[in-house]
């Protein structure tokens, strides 16, 4: 599967023009499948509204770099759950060597869904990187993960789903969208209370 | 990373690996380093536990934070050189209120002989407590592991940001 994948998305042109507010819930489905980590600026206000800041998330609002070696630490902990890092393009260039890092251990339950618009939403729709030419899919599968995929027009969005809860090992989504706003939602932007429901969630079960 | 170094015993350090192991630590997380080659190695052949090598260290800061999401205790193996890619880093364990633990192999200290690493070296413990790090200095073996037993409950009862800091004293200044 993941070659096919790989061989697939490698050769199409980039698109940016899903819209995030539907192709992203419609790509995870549904969310309590997943112990979440969200990235900040866009990607947390996407996770905020699908989820109604319920307490399988946790959504940073800054440590820039950060998310998907905190959904590393997170799958490493609980090998029962299945953890989904969503995280943006500026945020995952921050701290790209991760990709490296996660790609040794490789633990099956971890997912991590990158959401491109190829620009620095937050601090004015700047491009970033990845709209200059840098493609992360092809950056996670030099990193050495072997489960990578490419999701940027509606007709892909049902596998994607799929492939985002294979267990082989773990997996790569780059989602690429139009530079349409993420949803308005009224996010948890005190990590320590996010913190203490996301635990005290957990420990329950 | 085969570096000698001037002072020999390494014992104690396979006592700070028991004393973590004891303490429930289950994710080490390091970028190779001589001074902590003994801890790194010996998490490396314990099969209960996740040894994560890293690209850079401010990714340990972040694992630790995710292994706590999920009820799991960290620790960072870092050089004094790794503090400094950190410090953004850390107000996630900050803001948020984390236990973070990280025992940091110091250069640009006693006896150091390259002049690169004194920049760092002399900054880690201010940078660190800028960022609410509380510092614990070793210089002796048994203050090593006085350090680390205190950092421990620190860490994990009362939920505060320590870091170790062996000094060039303990571990001895790398020979060039």
């Amino acid at each position: 599967m993941s070659s096919s994948a790989n061989d697939n998305s490698a050769s199409e042109a980039p698109v940016f023009a899903l819209d995030r507010r539907e192709a992203l819930p419609a790509l995870i489905g549904r969310h309590e499948d997943f112990l979440i980590v969200a990235g900040l600026a866009g990607t947390a206000r996407d996770i905020a509204a699908l989820t109604e800041n319920a307490a399988n998330g946790f959504a940073m609002g800054g440590a820039m770099g950060g998310a998907c070696m905190i959904g590393l630490g997170l799958a490493l902990a609980r090998r029962d759950r299945r953890v989904l890092v969503v995280t943006g393009d500026g945020e995952l260039l921050m701290n790209v060597g991760a990709l490296a890092t996660i790609a040794l251990p490789n633990p099956p339950n971890l997912s991590i869904i990158c959401v491109d618009n190829g620009h620095y939403g937050e601090t004015g729709y700047q491009k970033s990187h990845t709209s200059l030419g840098t493609d992360l899919e092809k950056m996670a599968q030099g990193a050495g993960i072997k489960l990578t995929r490419t999701v940027q027009n509606a007709a892909d969005i049902p596998a994607g789903s799929q492939f985002l809860r294979q267990g082989n090992g773990t997996v790569f989504l780059l989602l690429r969208v139009d530079t349409g706003e993420p949803p308005v939602y009224k996010r948890i932007w005190d990590p320590a209370v996010s913190r203490a429901q996301f635990r005290a969630a957990l420990a329950a079960k | 990373m085969n570096e000698q170094h001037v002072a020999a015993p390494t014992k104690w350090q396979d006592e700070v690996f028991d004393l973590l192991r004891r303490g429930g630590v289950t994710q080490f997380a390091y970028v190779p380093d001589a001074g902590h080659i003994i801890l790194i190695d010996r998490s490396l052949a314990d099969p209960d536990v996740h040894s994560i090598a890293l690209t850079t260290e401010e990714e340990g800061v972040a694992l630790i934070a995710g292994a706590d999401l999920g009820g799991a205790r960290g620790v960072l193996l870092m050089q004094s050189s790794g503090v400094g890619n950190c410090i953004n880093m850390l107000s996630l364990i900050n803001a948020g209120r984390f236990p973070f633990l990280t025992l940091v192999s110091m250069r640009g200290d006693f006896g150091e002989g390259n002049p690169w690493q004194y920049t760092m070296g002399q900054a880690v413990a201010p940078v660190l407590q800028a960022v609410g790090v509380t510092c614990l200095r070793a210089e002796t073996p048994d203050e090593a592991l006085a350090a680390v037993s205190a950092a421990l409950t620190m860490v994990f009862q009362a939920g505060q940001a320590v870091a170790v800091l062996f000094t060039q004293k303990l571990l001895g200044a790398k020979r060039f």
